[in-house]
Protein backbone atom coordinates (compact mmCIF):
# COMPACT_ATOMS: atom_id res chain seq x y z
CA UNK A 1 0.00 0.00 0.00
CA UNK A 2 2.91 2.22 1.19
CA UNK A 3 4.30 1.74 -2.70
CA UNK A 4 1.47 2.09 -4.10
CA UNK A 5 0.95 5.81 -2.07
CA UNK A 6 4.56 6.91 -2.71
CA UNK A 7 4.32 5.69 -6.60
CA UNK A 8 0.92 8.10 -6.66
CA UNK A 9 2.56 10.76 -5.28
CA UNK A 10 5.70 11.18 -7.07
CA UNK A 11 3.27 10.50 -10.42
CA UNK A 12 2.07 13.58 -9.61
CA UNK A 13 4.38 16.14 -8.43
CA UNK A 14 7.61 14.70 -10.71
CA UNK A 15 6.27 16.27 -13.82
CA UNK A 16 5.72 19.48 -12.66
CA UNK A 17 9.89 19.46 -11.46
CA UNK A 18 10.29 18.60 -14.44
CA UNK A 19 8.44 21.17 -16.36
CA UNK A 20 10.52 23.81 -14.05
CA UNK A 21 13.88 22.34 -14.57
CA UNK A 22 14.42 20.83 -17.32
CA UNK A 23 16.48 22.21 -19.96
CA UNK A 24 17.71 24.94 -17.39
CA UNK A 25 16.31 28.33 -17.35
CA UNK A 26 17.62 30.00 -19.70
CA UNK A 27 16.54 27.53 -22.57
CA UNK A 28 12.74 28.14 -20.86
CA UNK A 29 12.81 31.34 -20.76
CA UNK A 30 14.38 32.03 -24.72
CA UNK A 31 11.11 29.24 -25.37
CA UNK A 32 9.03 32.08 -24.71
CA UNK A 33 10.60 34.32 -27.68
CA UNK A 34 8.59 32.34 -29.95
CA UNK A 35 5.98 34.12 -32.38
CA UNK A 36 3.50 32.10 -31.28
CA UNK A 37 3.43 32.90 -27.43
CA UNK A 38 2.00 36.68 -27.29
CA UNK A 39 -1.00 35.88 -29.51
CA UNK A 40 -2.05 32.78 -27.69
CA UNK A 41 -1.56 34.21 -24.31
CA UNK A 42 -3.94 36.97 -25.03
CA UNK A 43 -6.05 35.40 -27.19
CA UNK A 44 -6.45 32.90 -24.00
CA UNK A 45 -6.99 35.67 -21.28
CA UNK A 46 -9.45 37.61 -23.09
CA UNK A 47 -11.88 34.69 -24.57
CA UNK A 48 -11.21 33.20 -20.69
CA UNK A 49 -12.72 36.69 -19.51
CA UNK A 50 -15.35 36.42 -21.52
CA UNK A 51 -16.25 32.96 -21.31
CA UNK A 52 -16.04 33.04 -17.30
CA UNK A 53 -18.62 36.45 -17.50
CA UNK A 54 -21.02 34.19 -19.71
CA UNK A 55 -20.84 31.51 -17.18
CA UNK A 56 -21.62 33.36 -13.80
CA UNK A 57 -24.29 35.74 -15.17
CA UNK A 58 -25.85 32.97 -16.63
CA UNK A 59 -25.30 29.72 -14.43
CA UNK A 60 -26.06 32.08 -11.01
CA UNK A 61 -29.65 32.59 -12.20
CA UNK A 62 -30.18 28.91 -13.41
CA UNK A 63 -28.30 27.61 -10.77
CA UNK A 64 -30.70 28.83 -8.16
CA UNK A 65 -33.19 27.97 -10.22
CA UNK A 66 -32.81 24.54 -10.33
CA UNK A 67 -31.92 24.25 -6.24
CA UNK A 68 -35.08 25.58 -5.76
CA UNK A 69 -37.52 24.17 -8.33
CA UNK A 70 -39.62 21.91 -6.92
CA UNK A 71 -40.27 20.26 -10.75
CA UNK A 72 -39.18 16.99 -11.02
CA UNK A 73 -37.76 17.45 -14.38
CA UNK A 74 -35.21 19.77 -12.73
CA UNK A 75 -33.44 17.31 -11.53
CA UNK A 76 -33.08 15.48 -14.66
CA UNK A 77 -32.09 18.98 -16.39
CA UNK A 78 -29.21 19.08 -13.75
CA UNK A 79 -27.82 15.81 -14.73
CA UNK A 80 -28.27 16.74 -18.10
CA UNK A 81 -26.11 19.93 -17.91
CA UNK A 82 -23.27 17.82 -16.66
CA UNK A 83 -22.91 15.86 -19.15
CA UNK A 84 -20.54 17.82 -20.18
CA UNK A 85 -18.19 17.00 -17.92
CA UNK A 86 -18.01 13.24 -18.68
CA UNK A 87 -17.71 13.33 -22.30
CA UNK A 88 -14.34 13.61 -24.26
CA UNK A 89 -13.90 17.54 -24.98
CA UNK A 90 -13.78 16.16 -28.69
CA UNK A 91 -16.96 14.67 -28.57
CA UNK A 92 -18.14 18.52 -27.52
CA UNK A 93 -16.49 19.80 -30.57
CA UNK A 94 -18.57 17.81 -32.84
CA UNK A 95 -21.42 17.77 -30.80
CA UNK A 96 -20.70 21.74 -31.32
CA UNK A 97 -19.58 21.40 -34.99
CA UNK A 98 -23.62 20.23 -35.53
CA UNK A 99 -25.58 22.15 -33.97
CA UNK A 100 -24.00 25.98 -34.36
CA UNK A 101 -21.39 24.67 -37.01
CA UNK A 102 -21.73 26.53 -40.86
CA UNK A 103 -23.55 23.24 -41.58
CA UNK A 104 -24.66 22.58 -38.33
CA UNK A 105 -28.85 22.75 -37.35
CA UNK A 106 -28.77 26.16 -36.18
CA UNK A 107 -25.53 27.41 -38.23
CA UNK A 108 -27.68 29.20 -40.62
CA UNK A 109 -29.93 31.24 -37.58
CA UNK A 110 -26.67 32.14 -35.73
CA UNK A 111 -24.75 33.86 -39.43
CA UNK A 112 -27.70 36.09 -40.10
CA UNK A 113 -27.85 37.11 -36.70
CA UNK A 114 -24.25 37.74 -37.09
CA UNK A 115 -22.74 35.71 -34.64
CA UNK A 116 -21.56 33.04 -36.66
CA UNK A 117 -18.98 31.01 -34.85
CA UNK A 118 -16.91 29.75 -37.63
CA UNK A 119 -13.23 29.59 -36.74
CA UNK A 120 -13.17 32.74 -34.78
CA UNK A 121 -13.31 34.01 -31.56
CA UNK A 122 -16.75 33.37 -30.97
CA UNK A 123 -16.20 29.54 -31.44
CA UNK A 124 -13.42 29.40 -28.96
CA UNK A 125 -15.73 31.48 -26.49
CA UNK A 126 -18.59 28.66 -27.00
CA UNK A 127 -16.50 25.76 -26.75
CA UNK A 128 -14.86 27.39 -23.01
CA UNK A 129 -18.64 28.40 -22.28
CA UNK A 130 -19.70 24.19 -23.69
CA UNK A 131 -17.18 22.29 -21.19
CA UNK A 132 -16.14 24.79 -18.29
CA UNK A 133 -20.01 25.90 -17.23
CA UNK A 134 -21.12 23.14 -16.05
CA UNK A 135 -18.28 23.24 -13.36
CA UNK A 136 -19.71 26.48 -12.14
CA UNK A 137 -23.62 24.98 -12.12
CA UNK A 138 -22.65 22.37 -10.09
CA UNK A 139 -20.71 24.17 -7.37
CA UNK A 140 -23.67 27.07 -7.67
CA UNK A 141 -26.33 24.49 -7.51
CA UNK A 142 -25.24 22.54 -4.46
CA UNK A 143 -24.28 25.98 -2.57
CA UNK A 144 -27.95 27.49 -2.97
CA UNK A 145 -29.46 23.95 -2.34
CA UNK A 146 -27.39 23.75 0.97
CA UNK A 147 -29.01 27.45 1.86
CA UNK A 148 -29.85 27.69 5.45
CA UNK A 149 -33.36 27.10 5.02
CA UNK A 150 -34.44 29.42 7.96
CA UNK A 151 -31.98 32.15 7.49
CA UNK A 152 -34.27 32.07 3.74
CA UNK A 153 -37.92 32.39 5.71
CA UNK A 154 -36.20 34.78 8.26
CA UNK A 155 -35.52 37.06 5.33
CA UNK A 156 -38.38 36.70 3.86
CA UNK A 157 -40.66 37.37 7.19
CA UNK A 158 -38.52 40.59 7.76
CA UNK A 159 -40.12 41.82 4.69
CA UNK A 160 -37.39 41.17 1.95
CA UNK A 161 -38.59 40.44 -1.82
CA UNK A 162 -37.68 37.51 -3.24
CA UNK A 163 -35.13 39.27 -5.72
CA UNK A 164 -34.41 41.25 -2.46
CA UNK A 165 -33.96 37.69 -0.69
CA UNK A 166 -31.43 36.05 -3.96
CA UNK A 167 -29.38 39.34 -3.81
CA UNK A 168 -28.76 40.51 -0.12
CA UNK A 169 -29.37 36.62 1.49
CA UNK A 170 -28.59 34.21 -0.68
CA UNK A 171 -25.63 35.29 -2.86
CA UNK A 172 -24.01 36.79 0.02
CA UNK A 173 -24.91 33.61 1.94
CA UNK A 174 -23.23 31.20 -1.35
CA UNK A 175 -20.38 33.68 -2.14
CA UNK A 176 -17.65 31.77 -0.89
CA UNK A 177 -18.74 27.94 -2.64
CA UNK A 178 -19.51 30.37 -6.15
CA UNK A 179 -16.35 32.24 -6.34
CA UNK A 180 -14.80 28.44 -5.71
CA UNK A 181 -16.99 27.19 -8.61
CA UNK A 182 -15.92 30.28 -11.03
CA UNK A 183 -12.47 29.73 -10.02
CA UNK A 184 -12.69 25.68 -11.31
CA UNK A 185 -14.67 26.70 -14.16
CA UNK A 186 -12.00 29.39 -15.54
CA UNK A 187 -9.40 26.91 -15.02
CA UNK A 188 -11.23 24.30 -16.91
CA UNK A 189 -11.80 27.45 -19.38
CA UNK A 190 -8.78 28.33 -19.54
CA UNK A 191 -6.85 24.58 -20.78
CA UNK A 192 -9.82 23.81 -22.74
CA UNK A 193 -8.33 21.77 -26.00
CA UNK A 194 -10.06 19.62 -27.31
CA UNK A 195 -13.42 21.20 -28.09
CA UNK A 196 -12.13 24.39 -29.37
CA UNK A 197 -9.48 22.28 -31.83
CA UNK A 198 -12.28 20.61 -33.28
CA UNK A 199 -14.86 23.24 -33.35
CA UNK A 200 -12.64 26.89 -33.38
CA UNK A 201 -9.52 25.35 -35.43
CA UNK A 202 -6.20 26.16 -34.44
CA UNK A 203 -4.80 29.56 -35.80
CA UNK A 204 -2.09 31.82 -35.17
CA UNK A 205 -3.55 35.08 -33.52
CA UNK A 206 -7.39 34.00 -34.13
CA UNK A 207 -8.55 30.49 -32.31
CA UNK A 208 -5.09 29.51 -31.21
CA UNK A 209 -5.59 29.26 -27.44
CA UNK A 210 -2.33 28.85 -25.29
CA UNK A 211 -3.34 24.63 -24.96
CA UNK A 212 -3.23 24.76 -28.47
CA UNK A 213 -0.12 27.36 -28.91
CA UNK A 214 1.38 24.47 -26.53
CA UNK A 215 0.55 21.83 -28.78
CA UNK A 216 1.47 23.45 -32.05
CA UNK A 217 4.96 24.33 -30.45
CA UNK A 218 5.99 20.71 -29.90
CA UNK A 219 6.18 20.35 -33.47
CA UNK A 220 8.40 23.42 -33.63
CA UNK A 221 10.46 23.30 -30.21
CA UNK A 222 9.94 21.34 -27.13
CA UNK A 223 11.57 24.33 -24.87
CA UNK A 224 8.63 26.92 -25.92
CA UNK A 225 5.78 23.87 -25.26
CA UNK A 226 7.52 24.13 -21.95
CA UNK A 227 7.51 27.84 -21.45
CA UNK A 228 3.81 28.04 -22.35
CA UNK A 229 2.72 24.93 -20.43
CA UNK A 230 4.69 26.54 -16.92
CA UNK A 231 3.00 29.88 -18.01
CA UNK A 232 -0.79 28.00 -18.09
CA UNK A 233 1.22 25.71 -14.41
CA UNK A 234 1.74 29.36 -12.93
CA UNK A 235 -1.97 30.63 -13.24
CA UNK A 236 -3.42 27.69 -11.90
CA UNK A 237 -1.34 27.05 -9.05
CA UNK A 238 -1.70 31.01 -8.30
CA UNK A 239 -5.65 30.18 -8.52
CA UNK A 240 -5.68 27.49 -6.14
CA UNK A 241 -3.47 29.67 -3.41
CA UNK A 242 -5.94 32.32 -3.59
CA UNK A 243 -8.99 29.67 -3.50
CA UNK A 244 -6.76 27.84 -0.39
CA UNK A 245 -7.17 31.73 1.08
CA UNK A 246 -11.02 32.52 0.58
CA UNK A 247 -11.86 29.02 2.10
CA UNK A 248 -10.13 29.78 4.93
CA UNK A 249 -10.81 33.22 6.16
CA UNK A 250 -14.52 32.56 7.29
CA UNK A 251 -13.00 29.87 8.70
CA UNK A 252 -10.35 31.63 10.49
CA UNK A 253 -12.64 34.05 11.52
CA UNK A 254 -15.15 32.07 13.19
CA UNK A 255 -12.13 29.87 15.25
CA UNK A 256 -10.74 33.30 16.33
CA UNK A 257 -13.84 34.20 17.92
CA UNK A 258 -14.86 31.46 19.53
CA UNK A 259 -11.24 30.81 21.39
CA UNK A 260 -11.79 34.47 22.38
CA UNK A 261 -14.51 33.59 24.93
CA UNK B 1 -49.39 49.93 22.18
CA UNK B 2 -53.01 49.45 23.21
CA UNK B 3 -54.43 45.64 23.43
CA UNK B 4 -54.33 44.95 19.88
CA UNK B 5 -57.34 43.92 18.32
CA UNK B 6 -55.45 41.64 15.87
CA UNK B 7 -56.36 37.93 16.29
CA UNK B 8 -54.10 35.07 15.03
CA UNK B 9 -56.79 32.58 13.58
CA UNK B 10 -55.21 29.67 11.84
CA UNK B 11 -57.29 26.38 11.03
CA UNK B 12 -55.45 24.26 8.24
CA UNK B 13 -54.39 20.54 7.13
CA UNK B 14 -51.05 20.43 6.12
CA UNK B 15 -49.77 16.72 4.61
CA UNK B 16 -46.33 15.89 2.80
CA UNK B 17 -45.33 12.65 2.09
CA UNK B 18 -46.08 10.60 4.94
CA UNK B 19 -46.24 13.42 7.56
CA UNK B 20 -49.94 15.35 8.37
CA UNK B 21 -51.06 18.11 10.64
CA UNK B 22 -54.41 18.78 11.34
CA UNK B 23 -54.18 22.40 13.49
CA UNK B 24 -56.74 25.06 14.83
CA UNK B 25 -55.50 27.54 16.79
CA UNK B 26 -56.72 30.61 18.26
CA UNK B 27 -54.07 33.36 19.33
CA UNK B 28 -55.68 36.88 20.70
CA UNK B 29 -52.74 39.52 22.48
CA UNK B 30 -51.16 36.77 24.20
CA UNK B 31 -48.62 34.23 24.37
CA UNK B 32 -49.20 30.30 23.65
CA UNK B 33 -47.02 27.81 24.48
CA UNK B 34 -46.47 25.06 21.61
CA UNK B 35 -45.35 21.64 23.00
CA UNK B 36 -45.68 18.21 21.76
CA UNK B 37 -43.22 15.41 21.00
CA UNK B 38 -40.62 15.43 18.70
CA UNK B 39 -41.54 15.22 14.85
CA UNK B 40 -44.68 16.05 15.78
CA UNK B 41 -45.17 19.02 13.79
CA UNK B 42 -44.76 22.21 15.66
CA UNK B 43 -42.13 24.07 13.53
CA UNK B 44 -44.26 22.75 10.81
CA UNK B 45 -47.02 24.85 12.39
CA UNK B 46 -44.71 28.09 12.59
CA UNK B 47 -43.71 27.89 9.19
CA UNK B 48 -47.54 26.88 7.71
CA UNK B 49 -48.84 30.14 9.63
CA UNK B 50 -45.12 31.95 7.89
CA UNK B 51 -46.11 31.05 4.55
CA UNK B 52 -42.97 28.76 4.15
CA UNK B 53 -45.30 25.63 3.95
CA UNK B 54 -48.43 25.72 2.30
CA UNK B 55 -51.44 23.90 4.02
CA UNK B 56 -53.50 21.67 1.16
CA UNK B 57 -57.04 23.29 3.08
CA UNK B 58 -58.06 25.52 5.68
CA UNK B 59 -57.90 29.38 6.46
CA UNK B 60 -55.38 31.20 8.10
CA UNK B 61 -56.14 35.31 9.23
CA UNK B 62 -54.31 37.77 11.25
CA UNK B 63 -56.66 40.30 12.29
CA UNK B 64 -58.93 41.26 9.82
CA UNK B 65 -56.36 40.34 7.44
CA UNK B 66 -56.82 36.61 5.76
CA UNK B 67 -53.47 35.64 5.23
CA UNK B 68 -54.00 32.07 3.49
CA UNK B 69 -57.53 30.60 2.28
CA UNK B 70 -57.27 27.23 0.35
CA UNK B 71 -60.79 27.99 -0.75
CA UNK B 72 -61.23 31.21 -2.15
CA UNK B 73 -56.86 30.09 -3.85
CA UNK B 74 -55.57 33.17 -1.06
CA UNK B 75 -51.90 32.98 -0.03
CA UNK B 76 -50.64 36.02 1.12
CA UNK B 77 -46.86 36.20 0.43
CA UNK B 78 -44.22 35.58 3.71
CA UNK B 79 -43.04 39.31 3.46
CA UNK B 80 -46.23 40.64 3.79
CA UNK B 81 -47.17 38.88 6.86
CA UNK B 82 -45.89 40.96 9.04
CA UNK B 83 -44.81 37.86 11.08
CA UNK B 84 -41.46 37.99 13.00
CA UNK B 85 -39.96 34.69 13.19
CA UNK B 86 -36.76 33.65 15.50
CA UNK B 87 -35.61 29.61 14.26
CA UNK B 88 -33.85 27.83 16.92
CA UNK B 89 -30.46 29.26 16.02
CA UNK B 90 -31.10 33.24 16.09
CA UNK B 91 -31.56 33.27 12.08
CA UNK B 92 -28.78 35.73 12.32
CA UNK B 93 -27.45 36.66 9.00
CA UNK B 94 -23.60 35.83 9.53
CA UNK B 95 -22.13 38.32 6.48
CA UNK B 96 -24.08 40.89 8.50
CA UNK B 97 -22.82 43.15 12.03
CA UNK B 98 -25.50 43.37 14.54
CA UNK B 99 -26.40 46.18 13.42
CA UNK B 100 -26.72 45.72 9.65
CA UNK B 101 -29.06 42.66 10.82
CA UNK B 102 -31.60 45.18 12.29
CA UNK B 103 -30.97 47.85 8.85
CA UNK B 104 -31.66 44.29 7.14
CA UNK B 105 -35.55 45.01 8.00
CA UNK B 106 -35.75 48.83 8.20
CA UNK B 107 -34.53 48.87 4.67
CA UNK B 108 -37.36 46.55 3.31
CA UNK B 109 -40.16 47.73 5.59
CA UNK B 110 -38.58 51.69 5.74
CA UNK B 111 -37.11 51.82 2.48
CA UNK B 112 -38.60 55.37 2.02
CA UNK B 113 -36.50 56.68 5.02
CA UNK B 114 -33.23 58.39 4.03
CA UNK B 115 -29.71 56.33 5.02
CA UNK B 116 -28.74 58.29 8.20
CA UNK B 117 -32.17 57.83 9.61
CA UNK B 118 -32.57 54.14 8.54
CA UNK B 119 -29.30 53.79 10.81
CA UNK B 120 -29.83 55.80 13.76
CA UNK B 121 -33.09 53.71 13.77
CA UNK B 122 -30.86 50.43 13.90
CA UNK B 123 -28.63 51.94 16.73
CA UNK B 124 -31.62 52.49 18.29
CA UNK B 125 -33.39 49.20 18.37
CA UNK B 126 -30.14 47.45 19.59
CA UNK B 127 -29.83 50.24 22.63
CA UNK B 128 -33.50 48.98 23.74
CA UNK B 129 -31.67 45.66 24.16
CA UNK B 130 -28.79 47.37 25.92
CA UNK B 131 -26.18 46.03 22.74
CA UNK B 132 -26.04 49.53 21.15
CA UNK B 133 -22.25 48.90 21.94
CA UNK B 134 -21.79 45.56 19.86
CA UNK B 135 -23.16 47.25 16.59
CA UNK B 136 -20.18 46.55 14.10
CA UNK B 137 -19.82 43.15 15.78
CA UNK B 138 -20.41 40.06 13.42
CA UNK B 139 -22.97 37.22 14.85
CA UNK B 140 -19.88 34.66 15.27
CA UNK B 141 -18.49 37.21 17.52
CA UNK B 142 -21.17 37.64 19.69
CA UNK B 143 -22.19 35.34 22.77
CA UNK B 144 -25.74 33.06 22.30
CA UNK B 145 -27.50 35.77 24.62
CA UNK B 146 -25.91 38.74 22.78
CA UNK B 147 -27.13 37.18 19.65
CA UNK B 148 -30.58 36.54 20.61
CA UNK B 149 -30.67 40.02 21.65
CA UNK B 150 -29.51 41.19 18.10
CA UNK B 151 -32.71 38.78 16.48
CA UNK B 152 -34.93 40.66 19.20
CA UNK B 153 -33.82 43.61 17.88
CA UNK B 154 -34.38 43.10 14.64
CA UNK B 155 -37.44 41.03 15.43
CA UNK B 156 -38.71 44.42 16.75
CA UNK B 157 -37.58 46.37 14.33
CA UNK B 158 -39.67 44.87 11.62
CA UNK B 159 -42.99 45.67 12.82
CA UNK B 160 -44.23 42.46 13.44
CA UNK B 161 -48.32 41.51 13.87
CA UNK B 162 -47.72 38.29 15.40
CA UNK B 163 -44.41 36.29 16.47
CA UNK B 164 -43.53 33.43 16.13
CA UNK B 165 -40.18 31.71 18.04
CA UNK B 166 -38.62 28.51 18.26
CA UNK B 167 -37.53 27.12 21.13
CA UNK B 168 -36.05 30.34 21.47
CA UNK B 169 -34.02 29.22 24.94
CA UNK B 170 -32.90 25.78 23.73
CA UNK B 171 -29.37 27.24 22.21
CA UNK B 172 -28.59 28.91 25.23
CA UNK B 173 -26.29 28.19 28.24
CA UNK B 174 -28.72 27.89 31.29
CA UNK B 175 -27.44 30.86 33.07
CA UNK B 176 -28.68 32.45 29.69
CA UNK B 177 -31.78 31.74 29.84
CA UNK B 178 -34.09 33.22 32.20
CA UNK B 179 -32.77 36.57 30.92
CA UNK B 180 -33.80 36.20 27.45
CA UNK B 181 -37.00 34.32 28.65
CA UNK B 182 -37.40 38.33 30.73
CA UNK B 183 -36.49 39.93 27.46
CA UNK B 184 -38.77 38.36 25.17
CA UNK B 185 -41.63 38.29 28.05
CA UNK B 186 -41.24 41.92 27.74
CA UNK B 187 -40.81 42.58 24.26
CA UNK B 188 -44.40 40.52 23.67
CA UNK B 189 -46.19 42.44 26.49
CA UNK B 190 -45.01 45.93 24.93
CA UNK B 191 -46.06 44.85 21.35
CA UNK B 192 -49.43 43.11 22.34
CA UNK B 193 -49.67 41.24 19.49
CA UNK B 194 -50.07 37.12 19.49
CA UNK B 195 -47.17 35.13 19.85
CA UNK B 196 -46.65 31.69 19.36
CA UNK B 197 -43.63 29.80 21.52
CA UNK B 198 -42.52 26.51 20.39
CA UNK B 199 -40.63 24.94 23.46
CA UNK B 200 -39.75 21.60 25.46
CA UNK B 201 -38.52 23.25 28.60
CA UNK B 202 -41.91 23.98 30.96
CA UNK B 203 -39.61 26.77 32.67
CA UNK B 204 -40.04 28.30 28.91
CA UNK B 205 -43.89 27.86 29.64
CA UNK B 206 -44.64 29.58 32.69
CA UNK B 207 -42.13 32.20 32.08
CA UNK B 208 -43.00 33.50 28.95
CA UNK B 209 -46.76 32.40 28.36
CA UNK B 210 -50.16 32.37 29.56
CA UNK B 211 -51.31 29.56 27.15
CA UNK B 212 -50.44 26.07 26.82
CA UNK B 213 -51.26 24.34 23.21
CA UNK B 214 -50.19 20.82 22.69
CA UNK B 215 -49.61 19.03 19.16
CA UNK B 216 -49.92 15.22 19.51
CA UNK B 217 -50.16 12.66 17.11
CA UNK B 218 -50.74 15.16 14.09
CA UNK B 219 -53.26 16.77 15.44
CA UNK B 220 -53.53 20.20 17.64
CA UNK B 221 -55.03 18.05 20.79
CA UNK B 222 -55.54 21.21 23.58
CA UNK B 223 -55.26 24.78 24.26
CA UNK B 224 -55.66 25.77 28.39
CA UNK B 225 -54.20 28.59 30.47
CA UNK B 226 -51.31 27.57 31.68
CA UNK B 227 -52.19 27.54 35.60
CA UNK B 228 -54.68 24.76 34.83
CA UNK B 229 -52.49 23.04 32.77
CA UNK B 230 -49.86 22.59 35.70
CA UNK B 231 -53.36 21.33 38.13
CA UNK B 232 -54.54 19.40 35.69
CA UNK B 233 -52.37 17.83 32.18
CA UNK B 234 -54.65 17.40 29.31
CA UNK B 235 -51.96 15.02 28.27
CA UNK B 236 -49.86 12.53 29.68
CA UNK B 237 -47.04 14.22 27.49
CA UNK B 238 -47.84 17.58 29.76
CA UNK B 239 -47.79 16.02 32.46
CA UNK B 240 -44.63 14.82 31.97
CA UNK B 241 -43.41 18.04 30.48
CA UNK B 242 -44.75 19.51 34.04
CA UNK B 243 -42.86 16.94 36.08
CA UNK B 244 -39.67 17.33 34.79
CA UNK B 245 -39.78 21.04 34.95
CA UNK B 246 -40.74 20.32 38.24
CA UNK B 247 -37.66 18.40 39.29
CA UNK B 248 -35.52 20.55 37.10
CA UNK B 249 -36.85 23.55 39.50
CA UNK B 250 -36.60 21.48 42.80
CA UNK B 251 -32.94 20.86 41.66
CA UNK B 252 -31.94 23.96 40.81
CA UNK B 253 -33.48 25.82 43.37
CA UNK B 254 -31.25 24.74 46.25
CA UNK B 255 -28.00 25.79 44.14
CA UNK B 256 -29.42 29.03 43.01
Amino acid sequence: MTVLAVGLGTLLVVPFIALLVDGGPLAILRGFECSLTLPALRLSLETTAVSITFVVLGGTPLAWWLARSKWRSAKWLETLLQLPVVIPPAVGGIALLLAFGRRGLFGGWLERLGFAPTFNAIAVVMAQIFVSAPFYLHAATLAFARLDHDLLAVGRSLGASPPRLFFRVALPLAKPALIGGAAMSWARALGEFGATLMFAGNMTGKTQTLPLAIYTALEIDLRTAQALSLLLVVFAFGLLLALRRINQAPAALGKGSSSSR
Amino acid sequence: MSASLSRLVASFDYAVDDFSLRASIEVGAETVALVGPNGSGKSTLLLAILGIRVPRQGRITLGDRVLFDAQKGILCPTEERHLAYLPQNYGLFPFLSAEKNVAFTIDCRQGHLGRPDRKRLATQYLDRFGIAHLAARLPSQLSGGERQRVALARAMASQPRAMLLDEPTAALDVGARDEVRALIRDSLRELGIPAIIVTHDFADVTSMASKLAVIEAGQLAACVDVAEAQRMPPTPFVARLVNAGATQAAAISPAG
